[in-house]
């Protein structure tokens, strides 16, 4: 099981990619990768999520709690390239109506 | 004759092997003709269920077991997770899980979440079973028992 996470950051924008499957055992690497940006104030974080092929509810977890102390430091996170599966995972929890989601295919970067 | 398939999958409470019981729940439903969208569903929810039984198995012992049980029907598979190391007799674990109750079954739907909450979600029937530990009993069928398909068909 593997998973990739690429971020850069420069002058509170984050940019980052993430692949490969977000399970039990990987989203530890997840939560670790981003800590060191939670508490940057005012962050304009998105994250590429094209290359994600799996994701349950481990995933949704890191993703919520990120989303969580980059509001609450007054910035924004965004979730781009979700597959329609990765889609749908945020919609049946209700969390594609409260976080900032976008489909891959729609609209460019 | 019994008339269903039965596979079972012991492995160590680790997280690493969520995925191992994952795909090896994806082969065993393409099998009987799960759809892709099916079985991306299965292993979601075999996930959830098998890190709930490895969160739990860590918490009592070092050295915890979880045991994995699959019935391969025509038609269905139903899917038994323990976070208690022991084989199960299917038919007689099958018989004592009960309904699930939001109620009694309060103290783990806490702690599973998310997790269990996309197990009834995803999957067509759920019972819980609490002795010697927790049982999870789950059923998905071929081409979906669900009514609850509008998940918001797209129309070009």
């Amino acid at each position: 099981m593997n998973i990739q996470v690429d971020l850069q950051e420069s002058d509170g924008v984050l940019k980052g990619q993430v692949g490969g499957e977000i399970d039990a055992h990987t989203a530890p690497v997840l939560r670790e990768k981003l800590e060191p940006y939670q508490n940057i104030e005012s962050l304009n974080a998105e994250l590429d999520l094209s290359e994600v092929n799996y994701m349950d509810s481990t995933g949704l977890g890191v993703f919520v709690a990120f989303y969580k102390s980059v509001n609450s430091q007054g910035g924004h996170l965004k979730l781009s390239g979700l597959s329609a599966r990765l889609k749908r995972l945020f919609d049946i929890t209700g969390l594609g109506d409260i976080m900032d989601i976008e489909s891959a295919g729609k609209g460019g970067s | 004759m019994r008339p269903f398939d039965y596979v079972e999958m012991r492995v160590p409470a680790k997280s690493q092997y969520v995925g191992v019981a994952r795909l090896t729940i994806s082969g065993l439903a393409s099998r009987i003709g799960f759809t892709y969208d099916d079985i991306e569903d299965l292993k979601i929810a075999s996930s959830e269920a098998v890190t709930n039984a490895v969160q739990h198995a860590y918490s009592d012992q070092e050295d915890g077991e979880v045991v994995i049980g699959c019935a391969l029907y025509g038609d269905k598979i139903e899917i038994m997770v323990a976070d208690h190391g022991q084989s199960f007799n299917f038919e007689e674990t099958k018989a004592k899980v009960g309904p699930y109750h939001d109620q009694a079954e309060g103290e783990f739907l806490r702690e599973g979440g998310l997790g269990l909450y996309l197990i009834e979600t995803l999957m067509d029937e759920v019972k819980v079973h609490h002795q010697e530990g927790v049982t999870v009993f789950m059923t998905k069928y071929v081409g979906g028992e669900q009514v609850e398909e509008d998940v918001e068909t797209i129309s070009s």
